[in-house]
Formats: structure tokens, C-alpha cells, sequence
């Protein structure tokens, strides 16, 4: 265990460099993901077509792939990033797809009744969306919105592929001294289970405390 | 009812001055299928007009197309002398004016009862939410769920939401109601408590059309009796006459079916 002791304070700096991607990352996926399914359920077929094309491409294109793209080539192209907001930035773009679909299948379980209902009443398209639509989508989707942002605090762990350093890189960099791979990779494996048990918790908080009264 | 008119023969002779629905030769398609086949009508203010017939005969569209939840293929529909506008701010202002009640409620699932009734009001007409919510608590008086305000849709009974759903599109103060089938979903006997609020309704002046299969209603509470099969209107004519002389072979045929239940 005296490994760990040694090298607490670099696997701590880590681990928080792991959190604070997750975190950032999550909350812009989260916005943008919202408005992403606007522009698919929108009534005007440009804004849909965009969309569209959004979450094809990256849930159509691995996520390493595109860390890459961006750390490798858009300097080339003159812009140039430090390399954790490059990461960040990749994994925000990347999960607002995955977010877009999952309050799209929330939008989904919004029955036809319900807006039918409100355009009767005189709703305008917004005001349908704004006050009987999203507040129910948004109910519906916790749970898997919560699933999306596990996936992506894993998904943090390929940032150290291409420099950034995280806790993978770190227990990496560790293990390269140590050469303990099992005791290191599963204590570092533990601690995203911590992460994502606590994201799973959080979720499951939010469902109840929203959920509509039966 | 002194102002209603009788309704029975030629439906143009209403004039233009009263006619608060018109429907001129409408005709609606849904894909291949041909749902509403030269359908003109004309319904008084005041008028309580109950449209019957087979399922499938186009009844339901017939009342969604009023206030354009269907589009129609050809025709024209005007309430209250304004012609339907497509899409859009000018037939959301108009639709506020058309209340509708629906065969499954469709009261907004995560609001109160009483934040049903209010939000239309609040955010369509600007109403003041304290006003709102003084004239919601009359209107859920009016309907016999006064103390359901608090609860949520689900909490309730298949007739108090209806009830309830009732008091949402009355809270608009509409110039129209429109009922497509708003008993079918409810268990016998919650049937009664929603017919009693809608012949209330219709005795205090309420321009109604009911499409329904509540024949008692129909008697009790209507003006004139639109019967319709694969989508024309076949007969129209009082209460009295259709349920006792119904002319055509067809409504002869539905009423042999469906009255001696």
C-alpha cells in the first residue's frame, strides 16, 4: 500500500483533473444535448436536418477517434489549445449526442394527448413546449441522462491517450515504476466505480424528487 | 331555450349572423381513405348539436377538424365568421376561444387539478394568477371537485378528471365546446356525473357539439341530431324525430342496434 502513500499527491491532482472533465463536460453535454433535441423536434426541417446529422456523426464515430482529430489536427489547422480543454471540449460534443437521444426517448413518452390538449387551449409551439412538453421529457429522462453522464466520466479515462493527465494516465505513469499492474489498475478501477455509484445515486435522487404524483 | 333555432330543415337558413360553426363543403382524406365526404353544416350560437353514428363514420374528425387538430383536404370551416388560419399564432388565438374536451382527459399529467385549469388562462390570456386561480376554484365548484384542487390528474377518478377537464377548457370562456366522445373512456358509472355538468352546460347557452354515443344525452339535452355514416352527414333533424321517425334505411339500422341497450 505504501505506493499509493508515496504518490498520493499526484494521483489526487489526478483523480481531481478526472472529476473536473466529468463535471464540465457533463453540464455543457447536458445544455447543449437540450438543445440539440429542440432542433429535432422542431417544426422546421433545416434545424431537424442538423440535428440529425449531429447525432449520427458522433455516435457514429469512435470517441478516440475524434480525441485525436482534435489533438493532432486542429492544430495543423492553426488552432491551438492546451490540451485538457481540447479533451473537454471533444467529450462535451461527443456526449451532447448521447444526451440529445436520451430526452428525445423522453420527449418520446410525452403522449400526443398532451399536446394535442395544450394546442387546443391555445398554446403557442413554445408555450406547448415550454410548460407541458420538456417538464415531462426532462421527468422521463433523469434516469438515462444519468446513465449518459457515467458513460462519460469512463469515457474521461481515453483523455489519457492522448496526453492528458488523468487518473488512467497517472496509475499508468505509477504502474511504469511500480510494475504492480493488477493492484494499481484495480484500485484506480474501484475509484471510477465510486464515480459512477455516486452519479447512479445522484440520478436516482433527482427521478424521485421530480417524479410526477400517482 | 327561445333563441335557438329549430334547426331542422335546411341548415343554411341560420344566417350568417348566428351561425357560430360553419362548414362548407369539406372534405377531408387520410391518405387513400376518404373520412369526410362533402360535409357542410351550420351551428347556431346556443345551439347544442350531438353528432351519432357508427365508428369509422368520420364523427370524431368531424369535431377535431373545428378547431383544425385535423387538417381538411378541401372545403372551408369558419367559427364565429373568421375562416381557420393555418398554423400558427393566429389559430392559437382562435383555438383559445374553441374549448375541447377529449375522450382519454388529456389533463396535463404533472400539474395540480387546480394548475390544469389556471395555466391556459395565466399564459394564453394573461389573465392575473390570483384572478385565476379564483375563477379555476368557481369553475372546479361548478363541476363538483372543488376539494381535488390540490391532488394530481392520476389521483383522480376516470369522471372527476374529466370533470376536471371539463373546467380547463371552460376556463377559457370559450364561444364553442366541442366533446369528442367524452364518456367512452369511463366506467358506467362515472358516465352520469360528466353528462350532468354537460347538460348544465347546455341549458346556461353553451354552443356545443357532442359527438357521442349516449343517446340519453342526446335526448335529453340536444337541439339537433346529426347522424353519420362513411363519412357524409345522412340525416339531421330534432331529438324527437330522429329517435322516433329516423327517415334513412342506415339510421334506422344503427338506432335498431344500439337503443335497446
Amino acid at each position: 500500500m505504501n505506493i499509493f502513500v508515496d504518490s498520493a499527491g499526484p494521483l489526487l491532482e489526478a483523480l481531481g483533473t478526472t472529476v473536473m472533465m466529468a463535471v464540465i463536460a457533463g453540464v455543457a453535454a447536458i445544455a447543449l444535448g437540450t438543445v440539440v433535441t429542440a432542433a429535432r423536434i422542431s417544426p422546421i426541417p433545416v434545424l431537424r436536418g442538423l440535428a440529425f446529422a449531429y447525432v449520427q456523426f458522433f455516435v457514429n464515430v469512435p470517441l478516440l477517434v475524434l480525441l485525436i482529430l482534435a489533438v493532432f489536427a486542429l492544430p495543423d489547422a492553426g488552432l491551438l489549445l492546451p490540451l485538457t480543454p481540447t479533451a473537454i471540449i471533444v467529450l462535451a460534443l461527443y456526449e451532447a449526442a448521447y444526451v440529445a437521444e436520451a430526452i428525445r426517448s423522453g420527449v418520446n413518452t410525452v403522449g400526443t394527448g398532451q399536446i394535442e390538449a395544450s394546442r387546443a387551449l391555445g398554446f403557442t409551439l413554445v408555450q406547448s413546449l415550454r410548460l407541458v412538453v420538456v417538464p415531462q421529457a426532462l421527468r422521463a429522462a433523469v434516469q438515462p441522462i444519468g446513465n449518459v453522464m457515467i458513460a462519460l466520466t469512463m469515457n474521461t479515462a481515453l483523455a489519457a491517450a492522448v496526453g492528458v493527465v488523468e487518473l488512467t494516465s497517472e496509475a499508468n505513469k505509477l504502474n511504469l515504476v511500480e510494475a504492480q499492474p493488477i493492484l494499481i489498475f484495480t484500485v484506480a478501477g474501484l475509484i471510477y466505480m465510486a464515480l459512477a455509484l455516486a452519479i447512479g445515486l445522484g440520478a436516482g435522487r433527482i427521478e424521485k424528487r421530480v417524479a410526477i404524483k400517482r | 331555450m327561445a333563441s335557438s333555432p329549430t334547426g331542422t330543415s335546411s341548415s343554411t337558413s341560420a344566417g350568417t349572423a348566428t351561425a357560430m360553426v360553419q362548414l362548407t363543403d369539406v372534405q377531408k382524406h387520410f391518405g387513400s381513405h376518404h373520412v369526410l365526404k362533402d360535409v357542410s353544416l351550420t351551428i347556431a350560437a346556443r345551439e347544442v348539436v350531438v353528432v351519432v353514428g357508427p365508428s369509422g363514420s368520420g364523427k370524431s374528425t368531424l369535431c377535431r377538424c373545428i378547431n383544425r387538430l385535423e387538417t381538411i383536404t378541401s372545403g372551408t370551416i369558419a367559427v364565429d365568421g373568421v375562416d381557420l388560419p393555418a398554423e400558427g399564432r393566429a389559430l392559437a388565438k382562435l383555438r383559445a376561444e374553441v374549448g375541447m374536451v377529449f375522450q382519454s382527459f388529456n389533463l396535463f399529467a404533472h400539474r395540480t387539478i387546480l394548475d390544469n385549469v389556471t395555466l391556459a388562462p395565466i399564459t394564453v390570456l394573461g389573465r392575473s394568477r390570483k384572478d385565476a386561480r379564483a375563477e379555476g376554484l368557481a369553475l372546479l365548484e361548478r363541476v363538483g371537485i372543488a376539494d381535488k384542487a390540490d391532488h394530481f390528474p392520476a389521483q383522480l377518478s376516470g369522471g372527476q378528471q374529466q370533470r376536471a377537464a371539463i373546467a380547463r377548457a371552460l376556463a377559457m370562456k370559450p364561444k364553442v365546446m366541442l366533446f369528442d366522445e367524452p364518456t367512452s373512456a369511463l366506467d358506467p358509472e362515472m358516465v352520469s356525473e360528466v353528462l350532468d355538468v354537460m347538460t348544465s352546460l347546455a341549458g346556461d347557452g353553451m354552443t356545443m357539439v357532442v359527438v357521442t354515443h349516449e343517446m340519453g344525452f342526446a335526448r335529453r339535452a340536444a337541439d339537433r341530431v346529426i347522424f353519420m355514416d362513411d363519412g357524409r352527414i345522412v340525416e339531421e333533424d330534432t331529438p324527437a324525430n330522429f329517435f322516433d321517425h329516423a327517415s334513412s334505411p342506415r339510421a334506422q339500422a344503427f338506432l335498431s342496434k344500439i337503443l335497446p341497450h
